[in-house]
């Protein structure tokens, strides 16, 4: 019994490794789209910056990042590999906020 | 927990209106002349609230604003005990100081203007570079900072501990705490939420009196809101979208945000966005205190500012004449109103 649950929790785990997602943000009308965001531990979330003026992600949390500058169209990606709630925003317009929960 | 102010205009969610400003712009910015549904549309954009926000991790108690008015007064907050929180942000001045730049430890200036404390309780940020998130951990920066009040926390929670009235006015305000650094920043970021500007002719006119200003002070809104574009970075009822920008001013060695988040090049010489409200007391301006009047704030946005590759997108030469000029002018004498009379705290 204990080696088939061992089994089945190491098929689970192969399962999330391989099914990380990449999670698309927007920031149209200097606002993240969603402004509230869950996603699985190794997923990674692509700030894709779809507005008409530049923005400035920041991520603050169990780990922190800080994306630079982004042009309108221009897009970047960052890895969540800890659990925890993270917090973003634009160094630019820090009235734009978005929580991600990773779990 | 909220706290009611005396207004009688309608609630107000300030982040939306604030959200709202720029699809505004872009609507009226095709009307040459707005109609009347337009400017209603406009005014809308600048309804005060009636209550001010305090957050649920620090709440109001009448106890603790008087706590930190106390505090906000008291020179014995810097090291040589002739300096307070007040000596730069006057009451007097619009909670600024009328220097060009803030004068610290030793009078020494300092490399930039006062900022107002007025209307922070809608702070999103804190500082002309928003090095701080939070009005309680702006409140304790230029008390402990070297060039400014020069403070250590450990030197200041030592010194008010050996005044009695201090330990028992905070053991009233945080019963078992008494003085830390936590309660000394909470009891003074709560008094500094409830500075509030006034209800002023603007905001009478906002409400439906047409004689609260002049028409050439309507002209000028018209303008802020349109031709101008002022409301793209001065939005909401404060007037601010505590967004940063490069506004072209003359450059120093004051990088401003750029310095607290590198990796930015469009951060270079950006400051926080100011709030207009009361501005006409609050002279010098800019972050660098380099204008002495509205006007000359004016003709440096129809200049254009310096060009350089992180001056701001919305930074375009205008092309206003000297009527235009005197009526954005004339708008923004209209944000001040009659506050109510700043009474002094007796210190323990």
């Amino acid at each position: 019994m204990r080696i088939a649950a061992i089994i089945i929790v190491g098929q689970l785990a192969f399962a999330a490794a391989a099914s990380a997602d990449e999670v698309t943000v927007g920031q149209a009308g200097k606002a993240f789209n969603p402004a509230d965001l869950a996603v699985k531990v190794g997923d990674s979330v692509k700030f894709n910056n779809d507005d008409t003026v530049t923005h400035a992600v920041l991520v603050k949390g169990p780990h922190e990042s800080n994306l630079g500058q982004m042009k309108p169209g221009d897009a970047k990606s960052v890895s969540f590999d800890q659990a925890g709630t993270y917090d973003v925003k634009c160094a630019i317009h820090p009235k734009m906020k978005l929580t991600i929960n990773v779990q | 927990m909220r706290r009611l102010l005396r207004s009688s205009t309608m609630i107000a969610n300030v982040a939306a209106l604030c959200f709202a400003a720029g699809t505004a712009v872009a609507d009226t910015q095709v009307a040459a002349k707005p109609g009347d549904a337009d400017i209603a549309a406009m005014k809308k954009l600048y309804v005060r609230p009636t209550e001010i926000p305090f957050p649920a991790e620090n709440a109001y108690t009448p106890a603790k604003a008087e706590l930190g008015k106390t505090l906000f007064f008291d020179p014995r907050l810097s090291r040589s005990g002739v300096q307070a929180c007040v000596s730069c942000h006057n009451p007097s001045f619009g909670w600024e100081d009328g220097h060009k730049t803030a004068v610290g430890e030793n009078m020494l200036a300092l490399g930039r203007n006062s900022p107002t404390i007025i209307n922070r309780a809608w702070g999103e940020i804190f500082f002309w570079d928003g090095r701080a998130e939070s009005l309680e951990a702006q409140a304790t920066g230029p008390i402990t900072a070297p060039g400014e009040m020069n403070t250590p926390m450990d030197v200041l929670i030592d010194r008010l501990k050996g005044i009695s009235g201090y330990q028992k006015k905070f053991e009233e305000v945080f019963p078992g705490e008494g003085i830390t650094e936590k309660n000394i920043a909470a009891s003074i970021a709560t008094f500094e939420r409830t500075i509030v500007s006034a209800e002023a002719p603007f905001d009478r006119w906002v409400a439906g009196d047409e004689k609260a200003i002049s028409e050439d002070a309507k002209r000028g809104f018209i303008l802020f809101n349109t031709k101008a574009n002022c409301v793209s970075c001065h939005s909401g009822w404060t007037f601010t979208d505590d967004s940063f920008h490069d506004i072209g001013l003359a450059a120093t060695d004051d990088i401003g945000r750029a310095k607290i988040v590198p990796g930015v090049p469009e951060l270079q010489y950006a400051f926080k966005t100011p709030g207009l409200r009361n501005i006409d007391q609050r002279a010098p301006y800019m972050h660098d205190g380099s204008m002495a009047t509205l006007e000359q704030v004016v003709r440096h946005y129809v200049d254009g500012g310096q060009q350089r590759p992180s001056l701001d997108a919305e930074m375009k030469p205008m092309a206003l004449n000297d009527q235009e000029v005197k009526d954005l002018v004339a708008f923004m004498q209209t944000l001040t109103g009659q506050d109510r009379p700043m009474t002094l705290p007796v210190l323990p």
